[in-house]
């Protein structure tokens, strides 16, 4: 059994400007100590999929509109909200994207890293404080001792994500839900967090849910990857299989977005258009009109369905982006 | 920290002796004398009474003059009331407007800080709705409609209160309800912006994902944040506040402080004008010294230099 199996998630936001369908029919698992990534564009829907299991949309406007999302066998999205809250920061915790805002200013450190620990086990502060102490050691702090009675602004951006690492782990999490959480720092500190992240996540045997929009990240570490555009998963593949074998045109789009393995000197390679206005999408294939492929052969009258084409490689079944042109 | 009060110290002289040296030319400036009369008085009187406030002396001469006195702490005679010292008057009526002023902002701050929190963190219901209404029908409303209205309710109808003068134990209550709700209207309306900032933040989310429950949320991690607007109007309005308000003391008939700034002006009793006038300024001063202390701590990164 997995530790975490969605099925089906729909979740949708009801603005002033209509209802926007944030994540529709998102289906994905993570095994015990297994990364999974989430892949796609800003607006995607990665980061609502995992907000929304753990309660941390605004309901209203957001709403779960329908799906499963069993932890551990329990549906997350039938539990109560004092029940989700024993449950994170406990055992799924999260950090995000940018750190530099997501550590209290008006809060000491040491008091924001052994919260999750005051709050879900009890601990007095003269217990909590040495597991804070070492826990800020362990991911690699120096001087604890003094760093926990610091204010976050006393500390450097790849620190303050050490920091959130040191507290989203410290109550040893089954489950660590990583939202961008290389996107907001330095190209040299990128690789000391996610090797930390990884560090940490071989110690204590945690899975992890990676999004990010970085496929050179998700390469490095992920075990199996969801690629997600407008709402939907597009495809989903064990991470080398999908990189051998890219068979949607979006994920093909977006390998072929990375700067690195393009030419030198030549002009990068972006993908046209805009993702589509979520409260305004009709039938058929999302990325009808940006498919510089064929999207000629799109699906128009009905969402195209997911298939399982391998084993443990799924896509959308949509003839315009599944047949390999050659644009 | 002992640069900072050293320095700010140094900064409050120089305010106050530009408010000192400002208000003493510019009462002067305004047309009218406060020697004038309706009846005419003799000429010998008239010297004698010029003589004895030094208006006899060229304006040089007098700023020194009162610029000496104020040094050795006196704050000179009144001109209009008759054998009154100014620092006696003040030390009469400023009582009076304390008491009033203080209770008006506990009113303020117990109705405002609690009424902006729950508004903000139920923003856009009814309950939002409700008290921000309340709290602009607070401001809208004058101190001289809403005095009277009290005054009508609790002083004549239901017989608490007397209906103005100085006289009990419970005389400072109506004053300072009025002075209060006003208050508070706005403070109430500061909280909610600066909790809505707060609760907005990126941090209040990393808090809700590691489990923390709504109510500590509040309380742990976004009113000390939040309050930050507040005290930073607090502090200037408190020296406001409790030199009195002309409105009030008139609606209710009390002796304060507020009715001689006024009066003074319209008197022209220059010596009272300056006496009143260094005095709010001096509050003024002291009071934002201890606001930037507090807004100092409630937020670390704020460092006193």
């Amino acid at each position: 059994m997995p530790l975490l199996d969605v099925q089906n998630l729909r979740v949708a936001f009801h603005t002033r400007n209509g209802v926007v369908r944030a994540v529709t029919g998102v289906s994905l698992s993570v095994e015990k100590g297994q990364t999974v990534g989430i892949v796609g564009e800003s607006g995607s829907g990665k980061s609502v999929t995992c907000y929304s299991m753990l309660g941390l949309i605004p309901m209203p406007p957001g709403r779960i509109e329908g799906g499963t999302a069993n932890f551990d066998g329990v549906d997350l999205l039938k539990m109560s909200r004092a029940e989700l809250r024993a449950i994170r920061g406990r055992r799924i915790s999260m950090i995000f994207q940018d750190p530099m805002t997501s550590l209290n200013p008006y809060m000491r450190v040491g008091d924001q890293v052994m919260e999750p620990l005051r709050i879900h086990e009890g601990l007095c502060k003269a217990e909590a404080l040495p597991k804070a102490i070492a826990a800020l050691a362990e991911v690699g702090i120096k001087n604890p001792e003094e760093r926990v009675r610091q204010y976050p602004h006393e500390f450097s951006g790849g620190m303050r994500q050490r920091v959130m690492i040191a507290m989203s782990m410290i109550t040893r999490p089954e489950l660590l839900i990583a939202d961008e959480p290389t996107t907001a720092l330095d190209v040299t500190i990128q690789k000391q967090v996610l090797d930390l992240i990884k560090e940490r996540q071989r110690a204590l045997g945690s899975a992890v849910i990676l999004i990010t929009h970085d496929l050179a990240v998700v390469s490095e570490v992920c075990d199996y990857v969801n690629v997600m555009y407008a709402g939907r998963l597009v495809e989903s593949a064990p991470v080398g299989e999908l990189f051998r074998n890219p068979r949607h045109a979006y994920t093909r789009s977006l390998m072929r977005s990375i700067p690195a393995l393009q030419p030198k000197g030549g002009t990068l390679y972006t993908i046209p258009g805009m993702p589509p206005d979520l409260a305004k999408l009709g039938p058929g294939c999302a990325f009808r009109v940006r498919n510089a492929e064929n999207g000629y052969l799109c699906l128009t009258d009905r969402d195209p369905e997911i298939i399982e084409i391998a084993p443990g490689h799924r896509v959308q079944n949509c003839p315009g982006c599944l047949e390999r042109g050659n644009a | 920290m002992l640069r900072f009060t050293v320095s700010r110290l140094l900064q409050a002289i120089v305010v106050v002796f530009a408010v000192f040296t400002l208000t003493f030319f510019m009462v002067r400036l305004a047309p009218g004398d406060p020697l004038a009369t309706e009846k005419a008085i003799h000429p010998d009187v008239k010297r004698s009474l010029q003589e004895r406030y030094h208006l006899d002396k060229s304006l040089p001469e007098q700023y020194a003059l009162t610029l000496k006195s104020y040094f050795a702490g006196d704050l000179g005679p009144s001109m209009k009331h008759q054998g009154m010292w100014n620092a006696k008057i003040i030390s009469d009526s400023w009582p009076v407007s304390l008491t009033i002023g203080l209770m008006a902002l506990i009113i303020a701050v117990a109705i405002g800080i609690p009424a902006g929190v729950i508004a903000a963190v139920r923003r856009n219901t009814w309950v939002d709705n409700s008290a921000m209404s309340m709290a602009l029908l607070g401001i809208c409303l004058p101190g001289f409609v809403m005095g009277p209205l009290l005054i009508a309710l609790f002083g004549i109808k239901l017989r608490w209160f007397n209906v103005g003068g100085w006289y009990e134990a419970t005389d400072w209550v109506l004053p300072a309800a009025t002075m209060g709700i006003i208050y508070a209207a706005y403070i109430a309306r500061l909280t909610r912006g600066g909790m809505l900032e707060i609760l907005n933040q990126d941090f209040i989310r990393t808090a809700r994902a590691k489990g923390v429950p709504e109510l500590k949320i509040v309380t742990h991690h976004a009113l000390r944040g939040g309050l930050i607007p507040v005290v930073a109007y607090l502090g200037p309005a408190l020296a406001g506040i409790t030199t009195g308000s002309f409105i009030i003391e008139t609606i209710y008939n009390l002796p304060g402080l507020g009715s001689h700034f006024v009066n003074a002006a319209v008197n022209k009793d220059y010596t009272l004008v300056l006496a009143t006038t260094v005095l709010f300024a001096t509050l003024l001063v002291f009071v934002n010294f201890f606001t930037d202390i507090l807004v100092a701590w409630l937020n670390p990164k704020v460092r006193l230099t």
